[in-house]
């Protein structure tokens, strides 16, 4: 499927850039709440890349700073408490985000970079016609006339799978299924072929089948439309089926990053490792097992401890753990080879300790 | 659409029924009209044959009959100070009240829906606190003080406005003022409160991806959703606002139809007294109805069949 206008999109290309550039990369990205009591760490110095075409997953509990992190791409942190307080998050061919004007931050939604949200019950404006609703992201971008405007959304609901678009583009949104809003929100993301798009747990108010349709659909429309994408997800199970790589991610930070392959096959992490075992498994010949989980909660993000900040959750924590934060770096014995898997851990980093994960886990 | 209508109509019925009942006991509740109508020192036989002639001996409920069939065909008797039709004396000032009502109307939601929604969107900020303050006091104001107040000040002190009478666009200027003043005040707290539940919704920060600008957000995106609930109060105030034309229309000498109830209610005139409650309360019904219609065009949620 063919969109046109593209037009207006090309200008922002004008440096020119090298093909490999990563089309987003974040390096050391701070997004802090300020509330009248205190700080609230939810983005805490992180750092990535993503290039063309690919699927980066963030994955991590309820609360670790994920959704902070897209909305502190997007310039749409909650205002007045969030705030962007140090790093880069430089878009390709556009600058750093994060020292953008407003002005310039608003041309940039929904164009250069767009996001998909959790909930697409309440993500539709309920008094407009959905049709109406793509055709102003589109219009809000580029000169068109509504006859055009209005083609080009009828052709978006066309390609997200959405049947007889041309009778749905008058459907409010109250009167579509929330895969079919989920889908209407997909399509007002990429209207205008944005170069990233974010996805914030986009499938995890719908039903299961539904979310298979919706992870099959966002797979589809990354290969014919270029855009790489940005996956938030507490969901390992749809980690396995989109990821390139996969960064995870614990009270803030970054704790292991890595192809998608490595972190399923050797999680190094004792976090990421938790979180692999607590999938409940479904064996054949009906083998009854109590689902494992990671003891205790999540630090508070207004006071955080010192030290390693999965430390009081972690079986193999020592001294080390709750006196210095590790940093995140390859580990010190890569045998098995997996040198772009980096991990937040004194058992990989620490000379004295080195390997000791490695023992453990292969026991 | 069609058929909801007729049956929103249908259901005017019986409230217009009960309207009825409450204009006709109005009369009774004060006694017998016979020593309203008559001078103190009237015969006994004049004083029968008046309640032959009037039907006052019959029953009470045939007595009702009758003045619902009048009533029906706007025919409320005559004024007993004017001798006139009491309708057609209503009739003729109305559209001094509606002219009013309207100026009000207007002003309330020219002052009233923006105060409100940068209240909203400056939470927090002095510019909220000086219009919570202004709205709480205006609130809090009666009209009849604030219409003295104005006249003072306006009309004695500074001469600018007449002090009242209809004609001129200065003469609207202080009744629909001072009657404004309480509804700007309403329409803005309630915008106020609306738009701040509307600005947190997930629609509003979709928009915000999409790279709408802020000022379309906030007065198109979000306001078409905060205006609906401030339709429902405008709606339920008209009650008010007709209230008020009672006394705003007597502190400034309007002559309408809030004027006449209140002369006509000094000089005991029943018949122009029920015109007018008739009269009020059959709009009231109306504004409403019109209201809910316009529920079905603001969101397209609610769905009349």
């Amino acid at each position: 499927m063919i969109i046109g206008g593209t037009k207006a999109l090309d200008r922002l290309d004008e440096p020119a850039t090298a093909q490999d550039d990563p089309v987003l990369q974040v390096e050391d990205l701070k997004a802090h709440l300020h509330f009248g009591a205190g700080v609230v760490r939810a983005v805490d110095g992180i750092s990535f890349t993503i290039r063309k075409g690919e699927t980066l997953c963030i994955v991590g509990e309820s609360g670790c700073g994920k959704s902070m992190t897209a909305l502190a791409i997007m310039g749409l942190l909650p205002k007045p408490a969030g705030r962007i307080v140090g790093g880069r998050a430089v878009l390709q061919g556009v600058g750093d985000l994060a020292r953008l004007t407003t002005k310039r931050m608003r041309e940039i939604r929904g164009r250069a970079v767009s996001m998909v949200f959790q909930e697409p019950m309440t993500s539709l404006n309920p008094v407009f016609r959905v049709g109406w609703q793509i055709e102003e992201a589109i219009r809000v971008h580029e000169k068109l006339s509504r006859a055009e405007a209005r083609k080009r959304a009828i052709a978006m609901l066309d390609l997200v799978g959405i049947p007889s678009p041309e009778e749905r583009y008058k459907a409010y949104p109250h009167q579509l299924s929330g895969g079919m809003r989920q889908r209407v929100m997909i399509a007002i993301a990429l209207a205008c072929r944005p170069k990233l798009m974010l996805a914030d747990e986009p499938t995890t108010a719908l039903d299961v089948t539904i979310q298979a349709q919706i992870l099959r659909l966002l797979n589809r429309l990354k290969s014919e439309t270029g855009a790489s994408l940005l996956l938030i997800t507490h969901d390992l199970g749809v980690v396995a089926r989109m990821a390139t790589r996969v960064c995870v991610m614990y009270a803030g930070v970054i704790v292991e990053h890595g192809d998608v392959g490595d972190i399923f096959a050797t999680p190094l992490h004792p976090y990421t490792q938790g979180l692999l075992a607590s999938i409940p498994a479904s064996r054949g010949g009906g083998e009854r097992r109590r689902l494992n989980t990671i003891p205790g909660i999540v630090p508070s993000l207004a006071n955080l401890p010192t030290g390693c900040r999965f430390a009081d959750r972690c079986p193999h924590a020592y001294e080390r753990c709750r006196k210095e934060e590790p940093p995140l770096a390859e580990p010190r014995d890569s045998s098995n080879g997996n040198e772009a898997q980096k991990v937040r851990c004194w058992l990989y980093l620490d000379p004295q300790r080195a390997g000791e994960g490695t023992l453990w886990r292969n026991a | 659409m069609g058929t909801y209508v007729t049956r929103r109509l249908i259901l005017t019925l019986p409230v217009l029924a009960g309207i009825l009942v409450i204009t006709f006991l109005l009369t009774r509740l004060s006694g017998d009209p016979t020593d309203l109508m008559l001078p103190p020192n009237a015969t006994d036989e004049a004083r029968a044959a008046f309640r032959m002639v009037n039907g006052l001996d019959q029953p009470l409920w045939t007595q009702f009959i009758r003045f619902a069939g009048n009533a029906l065909v706007g025919d409320f008797g005559a004024s007993l100070r004017f001798g006139q039709s009491a309708m057609s004396l209503v009739l003729e000032r109305l559209p001094a009240t509606a002219e009013l009502a309207a100026a009000t109307m207007a002003l309330a939601l020219l002052f009233g829906i923006p105060a409100g929604v940068m209240a909203a969107v400056w939470r927090g900020t002095a510019t909220d606190v000086s219009i919570r303050l202004v709205t709480l006091l205006g609130q809090a104001v009666p009209s009849f003080f604030l219409g003295v107040v104005g006249i003072i000040v306006f009309a004695v002190w500074l001469r600018w406005l007449p002090t009242g009478g209809r004609g001129s666009f200065g003469q609207l200027i202080l009744p629909a003022a001072t009657l404004a003043f309480n509804l700007v005040a309403l329409i803005a707290r309630v915008t106020r409160s609306c738009m701040l539940d509307v600005l947190k919704q997930d629609y509003v920060r979709t928009a915000r991806a999409k790279g709408v600008w802020e000022s379309k957000i906030i007065w198109f995106h979000a306001l078409r959703n905060a205006f609906i609930p401030v339709l429902t109060v405008i709606g339920l105030q008209v009650g008010l606002l007709l209230g008020g034309v009672v006394v705003t229309e007597t502190i400034f000498s309007w002559p309408g139809v809030g004027r006449l109830a209140i002369q006509a209610i000094y000089a005991r005139d029943f018949p122009v007294v029920q015109a007018v409650v008739f009269v009020f309360a059959t709009i009231f019904v109306a504004v409403n109805l019109i209201v809910d219609l316009l529920y079905a065009i603001l969101d397209p949620r609610i769905s009349y069949r």
